[in-house]
């Protein structure tokens, strides 16, 4: 049996994941074609693109619910076979059990992993203390609002320790103010956790905030990847190099 | 779904503080009450009427008991042994019965959503059993158990196995399929699936399906018995017709009335204890409180302003 100080985020290191010529989609509907993608360990990169580009399919094919259809889909070298608990995926939408008070949705991951009882509590209020919602544990998903429960599902996410965190477009449904703060979150509590992060987005600014690197679809295909000078810093909105990749990102978007 | 702008805290407590401001029901729940023992009050003071009075106006009450005839019947009932026995063996037959469809229902149910094979094999099968009323299969069952008593019990079950598996197959197919992502994300297995998000998912459908099936079995169960069997509310009612003890029909009728208002209200309360998660359920009583009050409120001026609150608040 592992103690708590064994499973803590900061002795697990990021996964390195990656695309080989991979072909993703619905086996009737193909979307990407001829990807090739490298998620270096401990990284955040940002994936975006118009809507209906592939997005959330490349996200869940590196989550293993969706084989790609071709190529390869690869964890550390190590084919996906599947769904597993290193890589945690956070949705847009509600993906919080409604039946299941916020606390228990974080306890569930735990509980999946075989922690003990007392033990997998005392992380999930720990992990919810770290999101704010201290106070809300034993709320349903339903008596909180979008930004809570998009904080909880934070919560459940990184309270098992994965290697990875996909994120597909975890802020998209929430207004500007919050989605700033919770980008901020975002960053605080991935700090330490060493969790490699690919944050699928449709938003360029949180695409450049977040990402070291930022990846474009556009057209089927893997359109360009960019390097994001001085990534998760505020103060960078008026660097050069970064208002430069902006416009490039936007341009390229447009077309 | 409601979200708050600002994101943080502020809606959440608001919960608890708006139940409260529906808190003094009690008034109003008394006043629900006597509205519905007035109404059961009435039905049952029309009927002595139009029995005590032998009313014959194309509807024909000179041969029909009066209340105080039933009444009588019903206490000389109660205090024979008959009666104790007949109610016994009909709730051990509806209950074998319904237990045994609920658990094969919605096991059967949540196999033929989740798995092709199952469908494929059990699908065309339950498709052509279901619509064979349950009473029909009386010969089957005659033909197949060995005592009456088990045919009872099989009818009665295949009456509530059908609503129970077709409303489980309905709720399993419409869950969101998000929540079965992302408990596989977390590593979980297909039984962890099962447990964790098909079963607690579908349980609002599974209930409903629950609810159909009970009023089935009782139907079905009261029938099977005055075909067959030995003892039974259903029998029992059925030997006091062949020798014309008509309140003692009357007893059998209340009496199935009776169990069957129980035995519902006990599957609707476990039903909702389960499914209190719901967003629906919570904002019910909210949403309904004003126009059930009505009644009452019109009796005492005094309440209606209360009445006009009510709904401006729920526009808030």
């Amino acid at each position: 049996m592992t103690s708590s100080s064994d499973v803590r985020p900061v002795s697990r290191t990021g996964a390195g994941l990656a695309l080989r010529d991979a072909v993703l989609g619905h086996p009737d509907a193909p979307v990407l074609h001829g990807v090739d993608l490298d998620v270096a360990p401990g990284e955040i990169l940002t994936l975006v693109g118009p809507s209906g580009c592939g997005k959330s399919t490349l996200l869940r094919t590196l989550a293993g619910l969706l084989p790609p259809l071709a190529g390869a889909a690869t964890q550390d070298t190590r084919p996906l076979t599947g769904p597993c608990a290193d890589r945690a995926l956070v949705f847009q939408e509600d993906a919080l059990l409604p039946w299941r008070t916020l606390r228990a949705n974080v306890e569930l991951p735990l509980a999946i992993q075989g922690l003990p009882r007392a033990e997998r509590r005392a992380q999930a209020e720990s992990w919810l203390a770290r999101v704010g919602l201290a106070g809300q544990a034993r709320q349903l998903p339903h008596r909180v609002s979008g930004g809570q429960r998009q904080r909880a599902q934070l919560a459940r996410a990184l309270a098992p320790a994965p290697r990875a965190v996909l994120m597909d477009e975890p802020f998209g449904a929430l207004d500007a103010q919050t989605r700033a703060g919770m980008q901020d979150l975002l960053v605080e509590v991935l700090r330490g956790t060493g969790a490699t992060v690919v944050f699928v987005t449709h938003d360029v600014d949180e695409a450049l905030f977040l990402g070291d690197r930022v990846a474009l679809l556009g057209s089927g295909a893997l359109a360009a990847l960019h390097q994001v000078p001085r990534p998760r810093d505020r103060t960078a909105h008026d660097d050069p190099a970064r208002v430069a990749l902006r416009r490039e990102v936007l341009s390229s978007l447009g077309t | 779904m409601t979200r708050d702008p600002r994101g943080d805290g502020r809606f959440a407590p608001r919960g608890p503080r708006r139940a409260g401001r529906f808190a003094p029901r009690y008034p109003r729940r008394y006043g629900r009450f006597a509205l519905r023992l007035g109404s059961l009050a009435t039905a049952l003071g029309v009927w002595q009427l139009l029995t005590g009075l032998d009313v014959d106006l194309w509807l024909r009450f000179s041969q029909f008991p009066t209340v105080a005839d039933v009444a009588h019947a019903f206490a000389e009932r109660l205090s024979g042994p008959d009666y104790w026995t007949d109610l016994t063996e009909s709730l051990t037959r509806i209950l074998t019965g319904f237990l045994l469809a609920a658990v094969l229902g919605v096991a059967t149910g949540v196999l033929v959503a989740r798995s092709r094979l199952a469908e494929d094999l059990l699908g065309p099968l339950v498709e052509v059993v279901r619509p064979i009323p349950a009473i029909a299969l009386v010969p089957v069952a005659i033909l197949l158990l060995p005592s009456d008593e088990q045919g009872i019990v099989f009818i009665t079950f295949t009456a509530a196995f059908f609503p129970v598996l077709v409303s489980t197959r309905h709720a399993v197919r419409a869950l969101t399929p998000v929540w079965e992502e992302a408990v596989r994300t977390m590593g979980a297995g297909r039984l962890r699936v099962l447990g964790s998000v098909v079963l607690p998912g579908a349980l609002p459908g599974i209930f409903g399906g629950l609810s159909v099936g009970l009023g089935v079995s009782w139907i079905c169960v009261i029938s099977a018995e005055m075909i067959s069997g030995q003892y039974g509310v259903g029998y029992r009612t059925w030997q006091d017709y062949t020798i014309v003890d008509y309140p003692g029909v009357f007893v059998g009728m209340v009496t199935i009335g009776v169990l069957g208002w129980i035995t519902s209200t006990a599957v609707e309360v476990l039903g909702r204890r389960l499914t209190r998660w719901l967003p629906r359920t919570s904002y019910v009583p909210g949403a309904r409180a004003p126009r059930r009050a009505r009644g009452p409120l019109t009796a005492v001026p005094a309440a209606s302003a209360t009445e006009q609150e009510v709904p401006h608040d729920q526009l808030v």
